[in-house]
C-alpha cells in the first residue's frame, strides 16, 4: 500500500487534460510573447517591462495551476469517484496531498516556461535570484490552492470552472498582473492586502534582493489561515464528516 | 446491524433493521425503489452515519474496517475516471489495499482484459460495469458490497458478470448485493433479504421465502365477476382481472377453491399454481404499502414492526 501510484495517476490525469496545457501553460506564455514583445524596451513601475510582465504572467499562470485541484475535486465528487475512494483504505490527507502536489508541479512548469521566455527578451539575473523569485511565487500560491479546494467542495463542476477562472482573473487584475492599477493612495493599500499583489511583486523585490517585506508574509499567512478555515468547513459540510 | 435507522428530512429511509451476516455468506438485498437498500448499504460502508443503532463490520466500526482494507464496494454511481486507462484504474485501486490480487489476473477473471488500454470514460454501460467490478474486487476484500451491479448490463453481460462473481464467492468472500432482479437473487444468493419501506419484510433462503407466504394462484374464466366479493372469500389475499379471467392470490387455495365452487359457481378453465418468488415479493412489499396507507403514520410503526420481526424469525 503506497501513495506513489495514487500520486502518479493524479499527475497523469492532469497532464493528459488538454485544459492544463492550454490555459495553465499556454495562455500566460502567449500573452507574455504578445505583450512583452511589443514593449520590450519600455519600463513600467520603475523596472523593465519584460521583467515586470514576466513576473506578472508567471504569477497568473501559477494561480491558474493552483486552483486546478478545486476543479479536479468537484469533478471527482460529481462522478462518484470521491465516494468510491471513501470505501477504500486511502486516507483523505493522501488524496488532498496528491492534488496539491500536482498543482505545484504544474505551477512550477509554468514558472520555468515563463522564466525561459523572459530570458529571450533580455531578462537576466543571477541563479540565486531566479530561485528566490520561484520560491516566493510558490509560497504565495498557498491561499489560491486552498481557495480552489474549498470551491471544489462547495460547487458543481459546471459552476466551478467559471468561478475559479473569475477568482484568478480578479486576483490577477487587482494584483497588477496586467499592469499596476494603483501607484499611490488608499487603493494601493487595499490591493496590498491581496496575495496576488505580492505574487506579481515577487520578481521585482527578488531581483533587487532581499525578498518580500514583512507585510507580504503577514498577508500570505493570514490569507492561508483564513482559507484553510473555509475549506475545512466546506469539506465537513460536503462529506458529512466531523 | 442493530436497530439501524436513518431519516432524511421527513423521509424515514431505514426504520430499524436488525441483520447478522455470517462470513462467507452471499446475501441479496431485494426491494422496490425507495425501500432503503442504498441507504442501508451506505451505512454498512460508513458513507452515511446512522441516526440510531449501530453497524459492525468484522467487529469493527465501518470506517475502521474500510481503512483496514477489508471492504470492497461497487457503488451505483462512480468509478470511470477521466484521462485514465482501464488497466491504470484497476492498478490504482489495487494500490490502496494491503494485500491486493494480481491486476492482470483480475482483468482476466472479470473479462476486462481486452478493455485494458481503453479510456475508462469511453466504455459502454456493460463494459464500465465490469471494469467497476474489477476495481471493486482487486483489493481482495473480505466483504464485497455491490449496489445494483447488473443494472446497466445486457443479458449476456449479466451472465458473464455472475460467473465472475461466483469465482469470487468461492474464495470465501462475504458478498452483499442489492438488486431489482429476483431471478438473480434466487440464482446467486444463499440468502435473500427483502426490504420494503425501510424495513426487512422477509429473510431466508429463496426456497424458504417462497414457502413463507405459502401463496398459490388460482386462475379461472369467470365473466362478470364481482371482484370485491371474490376478495372477501376465505383464503383469498388479493384479486385481479384480465378480461374474463380472474386471478386470485391465495394464502389458502383449498379453502378459496371450495368456496368459489360452493358460493360463487360458474367458473371454467380453473388452474392452480404455486407462487413464484416474484409473487411472494409483490405480496410482501405491497402489504407494507397498504398497511402504511391505511393506518395513521404514528400507528404504523407499532402495527407493522412486530409482524416484520415475526416474519424474520419465521424465515430463520
Amino acid at each position: 500500500m503506497s501513495a506513489a501510484t495514487h500520486v502518479r495517476c493524479e499527475i497523469l490525469r492532469t497532464v493528459r487534460n488538454p485544459r492544463t496545457l492550454g490555459i495553465t501553460l499556454g495562455l500566460p506564455l502567449v500573452l507574455f510573447f504578445a505583450v512583452a514583445g511589443a514593449n520590450r524596451h519600455a519600463h513600467v513601475d520603475g523596472i523593465s517591462f519584460p521583467l515586470y510582465f514576466m513576473g506578472a504572467m508567471a504569477a497568473y499562470g501559477a494561480m491558474f495551476a493552483a486552483v486546478q485541484p478545486g476543479a479536479r475535486i468537484a469533478l471527482d465528487r460529481s462522478t462518484g469517484w470521491t465516494r468510491q475512494l471513501r470505501i477504500t483504505p486511502l486516507r483523505a490527507r493522501t488524496y488532498f496531498a496528491s492534488k496539491v502536489l500536482t498543482a505545484y508541479l504544474v505551477a512550477l512548469t509554468s514558472l520555468v516556461a515563463l522564466f525561459l521566455a523572459g530570458t529571450t527578451f533580455g531578462v537576466h539575473m543571477a541563479a540565486a535570484r531566479w530561485l528566490e523569485i520561484g520560491g516566493l511565487l510558490l509560497i504565495g500560491l498557498a491561499p489560491l490552492v486552498v481557495i480552489g479546494v474549498a470551491l471544489g467542495h462547495l460547487l458543481a463542476p459546471d459552476s466551478l470552472t467559471p468561478a475559479v477562472a473569475g477568482v484568478v482573473v480578479l486576483f490577477a487584475l487587482f494584483g497588477g498582473a496586467f499592469g499596476p492599477l494603483f501607484k499611490t493612495g488608499a487603493m494601493l493599500s487595499v490591493v496590498k492586502l491581496l496575495p496576488s499583489y505580492w505574487l506579481v511583486q515577487a520578481s521585482r523585490v527578488a531581483d533587487g534582493g532581499g525578498g518580500w517585506p514583512a507585510e507580504a508574509w503577514v498577508v500570505i499567512a493570514v490569507w492561508t489561515a483564513a482559507t484553510v478555515g473555509l475549506a475545512s468547513v466546506a469539506y465537513r459540510r460536503d462529506t458529512g464528516r466531523v | 446491524m442493530a436497530d439501524l435507522t436513518k431519516t432524511f428530512g421527513s423521509v424515514r429511509a431505514v426504520r430499524g433493521i436488525d441483520l447478522v451476516i455470517a462470513p462467507g455468506e452471499t446475501v441479496a438485498l431485494v426491494g422496490p425503489n425507495g425501500a432503503g437498500k442504498t441507504t442501508t448499504i451506505d451505512m454498512i460502508l460508513g458513507l452515511t452515519p446512522p441516526d440510531h443503532g449501530s453497524v459492525l463490520v468484522f467487529g469493527l466500526p465501518p470506517a475502521a474496517a474500510v481503512r483496514a482494507g477489508r471492504v470492497g464496494g461497487m457503488l451505483q454511481s462512480g468509478a470511470p475516471l477521466d484521462h485514465l486507462r482501464v488497466r491504470e484504474l484497476v492498478a490504482l485501486m489495487s494500490s490502496y489495499y494491503p494485500h491486493p490480487l494480481d491486476v492482470d489476473e483480475v482483468l482476466r477473471r472479470t473479462g476486462t482484459e481486452g478493455l485494458a488500454p481503453r479510456w475508462t470514460t469511453k466504455l459502454s454501460g456493460g463494459e464500465a460495469q465490469r471494469v467497476r467490478f474489477a476495481a471493486g474486487i482487486v483489493g481482495d476484500p473480505d466483504l464485497l458490497v455491490l449496489d445494483e451491479p447488473t443494472a446497466a448490463i445486457d443479458v449476456e453481460g449479466r451472465r458473464e458478470f455472475w460467473q465472475a462473481m461466483r469465482a469470487i464467492a468461492e474464495r470465501g468472500t462475504t458478498i452483499l448485493f442489492a438488486t431489482h432482479y429476483l431471478e438473480e437473487a434466487d440464482a446467486f444468493a444463499d440468502r435473500i433479504v427483502i426490504m420494503a419501506r425501510g424495513r426487512i419484510v422477509a429473510d431466508g433462503p429463496a426456497t424458504e421465502i417462497k414457502a413463507l407466504a405459502g401463496l398459490r394462484t388460482i386462475r379461472a374464466t369467470l365473466p362478470d365477476a364481482d371482484l370485491s366479493r371474490l376478495g372477501r372469500l376465505p383464503g383469498v389475499a388479493s384479486v385481479d382481472r384480465h378480461g374474463d379471467t380472474v386471478i386470485l392470490s391465495c394464502s389458502d387455495a383449498d379453502a378459496a377453491l371450495e368456496s368459489l365452487y360452493r358460493d360463487v359457481g360458474g367458473l371454467r378453465d380453473v388452474e392452480v399454481r404455486g407462487g413464484s418468488l416474484e409473487e411472494v415479493f409483490m405480496e410482501l412489499t405491497a402489504d407494507e404499502l397498504t398497511a402504511d396507507g391505511l393506518t395513521a403514520d404514528g400507528l404504523t410503526a407499532d402495527d407493522t414492526a412486530p409482524r416484520a420481526t415475526s416474519t424474520l424469525e419465521a424465515a430463520r
